[in-house]
């Protein structure tokens, strides 16, 4: 087990260096950030040359990278170019509203899509289970901002019965986070249904049935906790999908979090924000799956002895 | 002896052979199989079926309501140009960039993945650490940066898709060349000098075929919803082409009033990944019922 933390550990910080390593290298490879950073009135040479120096552009690459990942390791990411707030600041005051909406869409995903995931898997083939996988296909394939657009319409103009626009109170995150939830919900709702049927097949539900047990007891104590493992993993898989769609859904609900931080910074060539913004969702995605993968190897022990 | 070496050879390629009498035997999905004929019949021959040039402005027809003219079915958007030949040259631009990108993909993937089972040791190791970090990230942040730096255009989409998906392809190549590098024809092939690329071609690579199909008949709904979120962002092609992703844009700002605008782009794309997913799954479940279980 301990071997097994230590290695998935130097993966993760791998991963992170990596990171690091392509962001560097792509401002670096597509032109010089000085350009990028001057005034528009101030022009000269002199200025460009006094620039450079101010940002230690004038020491080679390699030295340059040193003192970008020390600076990252202590949280300084540089100055935003728009408004000179340091990127740090900027992405401290968005984080919390991107953590509230991912931890409501995955609530909702998990809260929604295992019971309906194992109601369908007992109702085999009723109308239930029908309009249940209906429901999961068409959420695995209609895109995300699209959905967004349409609830907009539906739920914000036509019968504006919810707000679509910005953080506000607890209603505002009822669209945001089911769009955000509605791809995970689905795959937590077929993973659901298919494990449920393949435990209800096996040979210890039969033999729980044989042995007179009552149908409820089977259903709730034996089938239903051995299901729940597959979806639990699947919870880790999905948040790289909750990272994805948290960028869509902010821009499309206004949602002033990392997600449009990112595109606001990508839009403007803003380096330093759109540099604190990757390495921070990257951060948040690698640790979390980090934890993900150890306390999965702990529940079941074949991961950790294959590796 | 030599007997068994050309039933184990037979056997080695048969992958491909068998391939087109197991699909014919099987039921096959119409519906799905339909949409996407049509889908390549209109990316084909954009021109000809189109009723209107995509590009066409007249300012004078604008905001046609869909069914309001007979010559624009779908009506028109904001600069009075068709939107369903807007919707139908929208589905060259999906089918080349997701095709050529999930082809690059599969290729650079599949190479390395073969490389990487087959001899093992430290090329593995590098090649699977960079498959880890490249699974290990969002793909839409991953596509986001790529883009960031190269710019956009459809070159640079289809190399941002392409990066975010080949590692998927270098995985499952990999283990599937594990599960028979060590069979007794591979061994033999070495043993009597067959160079080690031809081992590779013409004994391993046969028998990954069959995964890498069913991989990427369910990885393209996947690449076309990231390529429409590209487009939608903004970080896709030019602002006015006809992609689906942009044309969803262009209408979110007058949903209210032009509420037609957003809708069919919107729902082609939903149909065509739904038309790629069902397809996906029937080829898994035809050509390889374990992957049932897998997936």
């Amino acid at each position: 087990m301990q071997k097994y933390i230590i290695t998935r550990v130097g993966q993760g910080i791998f991963t992170l260096w990596a990171l690091t390593a392509i962001v560097f290298v792509s401002v670096h490879l597509t032109g010089d950030p000085a350009i990028y950073l001057m005034p528009i009135d101030a022009s000269s040479k002199a200025d460009y040359e006094a620039l450079q120096r101010q940002l230690g552009l004038d020491k080679p690459l390699i030295v340059q990278y040193g003192i970008f990942l020390k600076n990252a390791l202590q949280g300084d990411f540089g100055t935003s170019i728009t408004d000179r707030r340091p990127a740090m600041d900027i992405l401290a005051s968005r984080l919390p509203a991107t953590l509230q909406l991912a931890a409501a869409g995955m609530g909702l995903a998990i809260l929604v899509g295992v019971p309906l995931g194992i109601l369908s898997a007992i109702k085999r083939d009723s109308i239930f289970d029908k309009v249940a996988k209906i429901f999961a296909v068409v959420g695995m394939a209609a895109p995300q901002f699209w959905v967004a657009i349409m609830f907009i319409l539906v739920f914000g103009a036509i019968f504006k019965v919810l707000p679509t626009f910005g953080r506000g109170g607890p209603d505002s995150f009822v669209l945001p986070a089911f769009v955000l939830a509605w791809s995970i919900m689905a795959g937590m709702m077929r993973l659901g249904r298919s494990s449920m049927l393949e435990i209800l097949d096996s040979e210890f539900i039969r033999f729980a049935r044989v042995k007179g047990l009552h149908e409820r007891l089977v259903l709730w104590k034996h089938a239903l906790r051995n299901s729940l493992v597959p979806m639990l993993t699947f919870g880790g898989i999905s948040l790289a999908g909750l990272l994805n769609g948290a960028i869509v859904v902010e821009v499309v609900f206004a949602w002033p979090g990392i997600g449009r931080m990112l595109l606001d910074g990508v839009q403007a060539r803003n380096f330093p924000v759109v540099q604190a913004a990757v390495l921070a969702s990257g951060f948040f995605y690698i640790a979390v799956s980090l934890v993900i993968d150890i306390l999965y190897a702990y529940v079941d022990p074949r991961i950790r002895y294959s590796e | 002896m030599v007997s068994t070496t050309t039933n184990a050879l037979e056997t080695g390629t048969s992958g491909i052979r068998r391939l087109p009498g197991q699909l014919l035997r099987a039921r096959l999905p119409w519906v799905p199989i339909l949409i996407l004929g049509l889908i390549l019949v209109c990316a084909a021959f954009a021109e000809l079926i189109a009723p209107h040039d995509p590009l066409a402005i007249n300012v004078l027809n604008r905001h046609m309501a869909p069914g309001e003219s007979a010559s624009h079915l779908l009506g028109t958007d904001s600069l009075g140009r068709d939107i369903l030949s807007r919707l139908i040259h929208g589905a060259r631009t999906t089918v080349i960039i997701s095709f050529v990108s999930l082809l690059a993909g599969a290729v650079v993937g599949t190479v390395l993945g073969l490389i990487s089972g087959y001899f093992g040791g430290w090329v593995d190791a590098i090649i699977m650490r960079c498959v880890d970090a490249a699974l290990g990230f969002p793909t839409v942040l991953l596509a986001m940066i790529i883009v960031v730096f190269l710019g956009t255009g459809t070159i640079n989409i289809i190399l941002a898709v392409a990066l975010t998906f080949w590692a998927r392809f270098a995985r499952m190549a990999r283990g599937d060349v594990l599960a028979v590098k060590t069979q007794d024809y591979v061994t033999l092939a070495r043993i009597t000098g067959v160079s080690t690329p031809v081992v590779i071609w013409r004994h391993i690579f046969p028998n990954v075929v069959n995964t890498l199909t069913v991989i990427s008949s369910l990885l393209v709904g996947q690449i076309i919803l990231l390529e429409a979120a590209l487009s939608f962002l903004g970080l896709g092609l030019a602002p006015g082409a006809p992609a689906w992703g942009i044309m969803v844009a262009e209408g979110r700002d007058i949903l209210i009033d032009v509420w037609w605008l957003s809708l069919f782009p919107g729902l082609a794309i939903t149909i065509v990944v739904l038309a790629f997913n069902f397809f996906g799954d029937w080829l898994r479940d035809t050509l390889d019922p374990k992957m049932r279980q897998a997936q």
